[in-house]
């Protein structure tokens, strides 16, 4: 497949590999922040490549992982209402909430359904007009514009049946707390080039200025990532602190301007719960109020519905790449991609998913072999 | 927020005022929606994200990296380059 | 001065105490429903090896048996339907136990409201899947239920094989060196299945490769007794069937990644769905664990099978890292494939 097979090449991946290591002379912590990313540098075994002086961290970049608990809880909630049909994407309907998923609002009988797109679930809409269609609205800022898109259509098609229960999370206020957090441990960025590809990068070279950090927009298959732990590595080694953009077939500095337009006509910027990580203002979209007949939220009642997360995994910590997987008690016993205990392990991205899905026969990375 | 793979448009159509096409994965087609990439035509390459173009593949871009890539092969090859093995932890 | 971040994490569920989806999906769910409900009250040593079909003596022949459901949707699919699916899928769990088909039994629950035109065209293509294997449907039933209570049609069947002299095929016997050939591309069936599944519909000429496997078998053990087990990889995809056969062996099975051939419509549909095609199902294909010296002349066997044309051999088992399946990547790298809880599901994360 074109623009993809070129980037999986095992040469010129032995290349890179080569010319990292080469330009290496002393151990770095780099963070990959997006799931897909995560997925990626754990099918290829990545890590097992680079060596150890090269630790990989993997940041928050699951929106399933960082939906708050209290969403969880409305969707389910929402979706255990007998006449609606609830259409969310795949990755939502194993991720606990507080006392269920919607794997098993199904099972009881409410009528759960899978969806490709956010246009999917606007057809089911126009298809059943005399009931409710509700669509699970996640992701970051690359799914905003499209999940934005079916309540625009909606709008525009007067189609009274239809609302979203909204969850958006944005990327570069997490990457501030992140460098804010005294025991951060991360030296340099790969920043998510999906995201990306809609925002552009200008608001990371802020970070880059502020905390002297470098940033590497980076794609999301092997050689991209590779090439950009290159590029990240020789910033480092000069003592240099720059946006620079891997993924150029699809990023430029100013984004995607025609997504955004459509995106901030829709919502709005607000604060936001992560879940385990907490509160950070001015990191989520919510429906602006021209949209409000379309809010799921308040068309079914379920805004008072909150739900304190207790302490006890180290999902938080994980997420902000201090701990490993490896390193929690419960990994692997008490918590596995079956049972799971936070979203970090039900998401195939999460974090400890992967790791216990493609990488738990393995070495903690950085340990000698 | 991650999965979006290139896809190349087969043709395109307006449905309902929004501009759609129909996009080739390898060998399967869907539908996706253009209206963030207004330019694409038909034998472009673009992005796909949940059914929507999220960007046109900058294909002059994309040969020029990609050749700066296989020029790094190339310098590998001079004898006296020294090779990692694929594997082996050297670090 | 403390950060500010909060940390957190929600509390365990219960194990639960409903049947969800993944529990028919074939995975992890499936595996512990059989051992933690039906083995501690189904009292049997045949069952309690957990091969796809049972085999047992009698009066001095070997009979293999097995049963099966059928609940596909659509019912009517590229390349077949819940009737061909159902003489072809019984054909194959006979066939993984080496025997050749006898007789099969077929009962049917139907929906209240299903319209009798849509039975007919199912019986049809289930009457020429018999014929042409040749295999007769001796005996079944029908059940209605209430409109709601099923999707359409259910066929649930019963196989009886006869397991040839000095056949014994068993997970049991597979051991380190052994080689692990797949006869054919995977995904077909599952990506087939899902371009016509609302929600995630896209367009494919792909095919089911739904397709009955006893002549291949045969053709494999014309040329070598020395093959220890044999599998179809169905729901689940090939990794299940690995990962089944890795427990129930105590070996380890690693695979290399670039040998496992795949067609360009599945890998298309899959990267757009964020899924991996080892985990796809599949209802024309088999792996095969062939003692070393025997593999080259079975793979040629295969390869001269139109069932086999594609055959490729795609790992070994050892026993360094038992009861793991092992891939290694076109990098060099080694990633471990792991049975997924239940289904796999399309992602855009």
């Amino acid at each position: 497949m074109k623009y993809l097979d070129e980037y999986r090449d095992p040469a010129l991946a032995r290349r890179l590999v080569a010319e990292i290591r080469r330009s290496v002379t002393r151990p770095w912590v780099l963070m990959e922040i997006c799931g897909g990313q995560t997925h990626t540098l754990v099918k290829y075994g990545i890590e097992e490549l680079l060596g150890s002086q090269i630790e990989l961290v993997h940041g928050p970049g699951c929106p399933v992982c960082v939906t708050p608990l209290e969403i969880v809880d409305k969707a389910i909630a929402i979706a255990s209402i007998p006449e609606v049909i609830f259409v969310s994407y795949g990755d939502m309907l194993r991720v606990p909430g507080s006392h269920s998923d919607l794997f098993r609002v199904k099972a009881a009988g409410g009528d759960v359904r899978i969806a490709y797109s956010p246009m999917d679930a606007l057809r089911l809409a126009r298809e059943n007009p005399q009931r409710p269609v509700v669509f699970f609205a996640v992701g970051f800022e690359t799914t905003a514009p499209a999940n934005s898109t079916a309540v625009w259509q909606a709008k525009r098609e007067g189609l009274r049946n239809f609302s979203m229960l909204v969850s958006h999370v944005l990327v570069p206020p997490a990457i501030r707390l992140l460098l804010e957090q005294s025991a951060n441990r991360v030296q340099g960025f790969i920043a998510p080039g999906h995201v990306c590809t809609v925002m552009g990068y200008e608001e990371y070279e802020e970070l880059a200025r502020r905390y002297k950090v470098p940033f590497v927009v980076g794609g999301f298959e092997p050689l991209d990532l590779l090439e950009a732990i290159l590029l990240l590595v020789r910033q480092l080694e000069e003592g240099r602190a720059q946006v620079e953009n891997q993924y150029v077939r699809s990023v430029s500095r100013g984004g995607n301007e025609a997504a955004r337009r459509r995106m901030m006509e829709v919502f709005e910027v607000v604060d936001r719960n992560w879940r385990g990580i907490g509160p950070i203002a001015q990191s989520g979209y919510r429906l602006r109020p021209e949209y409000a007949a379309f809010d799921a939220e308040k068309i079914f009642g379920v805004e008072t519905i909150s739900a304190p997360e207790p302490p006890e995994c180290i999902s938080a910590l994980v997420l902000q790449g201090l701990k490993k997987p490896v390193d929690c008690p419960m990994f692997g016993t008490r918590c596995t991609p079956a049972t799971p205990m936070g979203a970090p392990m039900v998401s195939s991205e999460g974090a400890c998913a992967a790791y216990y899905q493609y990488r738990r026969h393995a070495a903690p990375p950085g340990a000698q072999t | 927020m991650c999965l979006a793979i290139p896809g190349q448009i087969v043709e395109a159509q307006e449905i309902n005022g929004m501009r759609f096409a129909t996009v080739r994965f390898g060998g399967v087609t869907r539908q996706a929606c253009l209206d963030f990439v207004p330019e694409a035509q038909c034998g472009d390459y673009v992005i796909v994200h949940v059914g929507f173009a999220i960007s046109l593949v900058d294909a002059e871009e994309a040969e020029r990296t990609y050749r700066l890539l296989e020029e790094m092969e190339a310098l590998e090859e001079e004898p006296g380059a020294p090779e990692a093995e694929l594997g082996k932890d050297g670090g | 001065m403390s950060d500010p971040i909060q940390f957190t994490c929600p509390l365990p569920l219960a194990v639960g105490d409903r049947i969800v989806l993944g529990h028919g999906s074939g995975g992890r769910l499936s595996a512990e429903l059989l051992r933690d409900v039906f083995l501690p009250f189904f009292h049997s040593p045949i069952l309690n090896r957990l091969d796809d079909q049972a085999v047992f003596e009698f009066r001095g022949a070997r009979l293999a048996f097995t049963t099966d459901s059928f609940v596909v949707k659509p019912l009517f699919f590229r390349g077949g339907d819940i009737g061909s699916l159902a003489v072809h899928g019984t054909v194959n769990d006979l066939a993984m136990g080496g025997a050749t088909p006898l007789y099969l039994s077929a009962g049917f629950i139907l929906e209240e409201g299903l319209e009798i035109e849509t039975l007919r065209r199912v019986a049809e293509s289930m009457g020429r899947a018999a014929d042409d294997i040749p295999v007769e449907i001796v005996t079944g039933d029908t059940k209605v239920v209430e409109k709601g209570s099923g999707d359409g049609v259910f066929i649930n069947t019963t196989g009886i094989g006869l397991v040839p002299e000095g056949v014994r095929l068993s997970p049991a016997l597979v051991r380190p060196g052994d080689l692990v050939l797949l006869s054919g591309p995977i995904g077909d069936h599952g990506i087939a299945i899902l371009a016509e599944r609302e929600g995630i519909e896209f367009s494919t000429l792909l095919d089911s490769d739904s397709a009955p496997l006893h002549g291949l078998v045969a053709a494999m053990l014309a040329v070598s007794l020395d093959i220890r087990a044999m599998r179809d990889p169905t729901r689940g995809g090939l990794s299940s069937a690995l990962n089944e056969i890795a427990s129930r062996a105590g070996v380890g099975i690693t695979i290399e990644e670039s040998a496992i051939p795949v067609r360009e419509e599945v890998r298309g549909a899959c990267e757009m769905l964020g899924l991996d095609p080892l985990y796809v199902a599949n209802e024309g294909k088999l792996v095969a664990f062939v003692a070393p010296h025997a593999a080259e002349s079975v793979l040629a066997a295969m390869r001269r099978h139109p069932q086999g044309r594609d055959a490729v051999l795609i790992g070994a088992v050892t026993d360094t890292h038992p009861e793991l399946v092992l891939l290694r990547t076109p990098f060099g790298t080694t990633r471990i494939v792991d049975m997924l809880p239940g289904d796999q599901l399309p992602r855009i994360c």
